[in-house]
């Protein structure tokens, strides 16, 4: 049987083999490494980033590729954004998505128009990793899903991996990308176990995967909500409802072909995102399906989301905010009707 | 620093140091959900500075606010039942450690957000200065946040525009894993006073009457319509960054010394003593007092009710047309 790694050591393997592959990679962000310059650690790492994810890599490649930075968001990813220009490819990380309103000038009016104002004169070759997602009780200010912010920026690439196989293979690929990509780790995918062959491998962007094949409805998950998805799809096979799941993996570029095809064939959609519902990613795929594919759709277009709220503490409302299986087994049941389910 | 002064500083020590204790034992469980950041050791920045505070005073804090909250005067039972995430407290839930905030109390919240609380506290001291009620605010932050830019923008439009703000930085030694010195290019948080023409002073951290005399004179000038002032009180964690934190990063020397040799709570003890302010028995019924308080805080949070369903959608807005 194939090898088991967690997301997180999958992440890790990826920057382990980009960074020996291309000596110009470098990881920057805050602890990374942790501990610099600490006398007892000489040059052992502290911490390996606040969720261990990085752990390793400033041990194994020293402190000048792996870079502790000052708490500094503006002031790191705007530099990771013209070392990108100027011959590095780093790879820096914001360590919760929602730290983007401190770097947010550097990576959408500097790093996303850098090359289109400058005529093509530049690439950005720049990978920010973050982490998102509710369901760890960080609450309102460290559990947001902020995707669908930076896939409204032209110029930027966006990847949400759901699992540790797509994780490694996206992250090579967009560290090799030669345009700046955000990668988005769900936090609390970091202990999910998946298969995941050693060594070097690519995905590539713009390519959904199909979970799972059906004929009744299409469910287009982003991340985490692939498990929302599927654990949705096991009771629903169980009513005969057989539903086709789409985890898009990149959200910019968009795979619209396999999105399309899909609901040509169920003619019913069902978006899960977990971002707030308002011009989030789920609006974004439901209008480009009623503009190329409205003929194909038997019935209206459903989403399940965050509600428009911040991200409650209280456990109990946390579990609430999180898209849940029941909601789309029980909007899924609405969409196709008593009628199907008879069948 | 009179007997009274004397036995509230010791009082809200008490309190901090206890409330921290309970919440690292009750985290340990896993019934307090998410991640906290304690202020234990540091107790005397946040007690020294708001002794000299009122409630129409705001403070701004940080994701290590509980010891600002106590010391501004947050209710105990409130705060420990936001910290379980039940619907009795302070923010009936919703916001958990890193968020607590009481407006009655002058209390703007503490955050999650690393050099957030700049530029609230120059919001609050704009309006104390427009609405002229005598109002000063506080900016509690780490040495870590002093790199960050929000610091020297805050700093800055408080200074040029005169604003009653006082800037207190704790500098503990680390952000997170990283020494304030490999972090931060100047010598010290004070110095960075001078590039923007304010007053700008170091003192012990650990040593509460030391505080207490440097805020006063600061809160002082701010009020007077003076402008605002950087302290930089130098303390230790001795606790990890978070619960869980392995501290690698920590001497071990430094790990032995802070807790004991410079403890702010034994080291007021003491001065309370030898210059006679509080007795023996005075000190000690005290501490009884706080235990019994914090002891009262964590049953009220154990027998308080998760937030309704309702509370996820609700004040989310002040109007919803
Ligand atoms: C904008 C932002 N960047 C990073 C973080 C993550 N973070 C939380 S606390 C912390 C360290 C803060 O250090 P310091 O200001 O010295 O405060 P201390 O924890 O020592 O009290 C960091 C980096 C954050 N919460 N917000
Ligand atoms: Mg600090």
């Amino acid at each position: 049987m194939a090898r088991k790694i967690t997301f997180s050591k999958a992440i890790n393997e990826a920057m382990d083999i980009a960074m020996e592959r291309d000596n110009k990679v470098i990881l920057i962000g805050e602890d990374v490494a942790g501990g610099a310059t600490v006398d007892h650690l000489q040059d052992e790492e502290a911490w390996g980033g606040v969720f261990g994810v990085t752990k390793g890599l400033g041990n194994k490649f020293g402190r000048k590729r792996v870079i502790d930075m000052p708490i500094a968001e503006a002031g790191y990813m705007g530099a990771s954004v013209a070392a990108a220009v100027t011959g590095l490819r780093p790879i820096s990380e914001l360590m919760f998505n929602d730290f983007i309103g401190s770097a947010m000038d550097e990576i959408m009016n500097q790093g996303a128009k850098i090359r289109y104002m400058f005529g093509g004169k530049a690439e950005v070759p720049l990978t920010i990793r973050t982490s998102h997602g509710a369901g760890a009780g960080a609450a309102a200010q460290h559990s947001q899903s902020l995707y669908g912010m930076l896939t409204a920026i032209p110029g930027l690439k966006v990847v949400v991996p759901s699992n540790p196989y797509d994780a490694k293979g996206l992250l090579l690929t967009a560290i090799e990308d030669n345009d700046m990509v955000a990668f988005f780790e769900d936090k609390t995918l970091y202990s999910m176990k998946g298969e995941v062959p050693e060594g070097y491998y690519t995905i590539p962007l713009g390519k959904a995967e199909i979970k799972r094949a059906g004929d009744d409805l299409t469910i287009v998950a982003i991340g985490k909500m692939v498990q929302v998805a599927e654990s949705a799809a096991n009771q629903l096979a169980k009513q005969n409802v057989e539903v086709e799941i789409i985890d898009p993996r990149s959200l910019s570029p968009l795979d619209e072909d396999t999105i399309l095809q899909s609901v040509e064939k169920t003619g019913r959609l069902l978006i899960i995102d977990e971002a707030n519902p308002r011009c989030n990613v789920a609006t974004d795929i439901s209008a480009m399906v009623v503009d190329k594919g409205f003929d194909f759709l038997d019935a209206p277009i459903k989403m399940v989301t965050a509600p428009h709220a911040p991200t409650p503490f209280a456990t109990n409302l946390e579990q609430l905010y999180i898209p849940r299986a029941e909601t789309v087994v029980r909007t899924v049941k609405d969409m196709i009707g008593e009628l199907t389910l008879s069948r | 620093m009179d007997k009274k002064m004397a036995s509230w500083m010791f009082t809200k020590m008490n309190d901090i140091r206890n409330f921290e204790n309970q919440v690292q034992k009750i985290f340990a469980t896993g019934e307090i959900p998410g991640f906290v950041h304690l202020y234990a050791g540091e107790e005397a920045v946040a007690v020294g500075v708001c002794a000299h505070l009122e409630n129409l005073d705001y403070i701004t804090s940080t994701h290590r606010g509980h010891g600002h909250c106590i010391a501004k005067g947050c209710d105990l039972n409130g705060m420990m039942a936001e910290i379980f995430g039940k619907e009795t407290g302070l923010c009936n839930g919703k916001g958990g450690s890193m968020h607590i905030a009481d407006l009655e109390v002058g209390m703007l919240g503490a955050n999650g957000i690393v050099g957030g609380g700049f530029p609230l506290a120059v919001g609050a001291g704009l309006s104390a200065d427009i609405l002229e009620n005598g109002g000063v605010a506080v900016c509690f932050f780490g040495d870590g946040a002093n790199n960050h830019g929000t610091f020297h923008e805050g700093i800055n439009i408080a200074a040029a525009l005169n604003l009653p703000v006082v800037f207190v930085a704790e500098n503990n030694g680390f952000g997170e894993a990283t020494p304030f010195e490999y972090a931060t290019s100047a010598k010290t948080i004070a110095d960075r006073a001078i590039a923007y023409d304010i007053p700008g002073v170091r003192v012990d951290g650990n040593d509460v009457t030391k505080v207490y005399e440097v805020a006063e004179e600061a809160i002082e000038r701010a009020r007077n319509g003076e402008g605002p002032t950087l302290i930089e009180a130098i303390t230790y964690r001795t606790s990890g960054h978070f619960e869980g934190d392995n501290q690698a990063y920590k001497s071990e020397s430094d790990k032995e010394k802070w807790p004991v040799e410079v403890d702010c709570i034994e080291q007021f003890k003491a001065y309370a003593l030898e210059n006679k302010l509080l007795s023996k028995t005075e000190l000690e019924e005290l501490e009884k007092a706080s235990l019994k308080a914090v002891e009262e805080a964590v049953e009220f949070a154990h027998h308080s009710k998760v937030p309704n369903e309702e509370a996820l959608t609700e004040n989310v807005y002040v109007s919803y047309k």
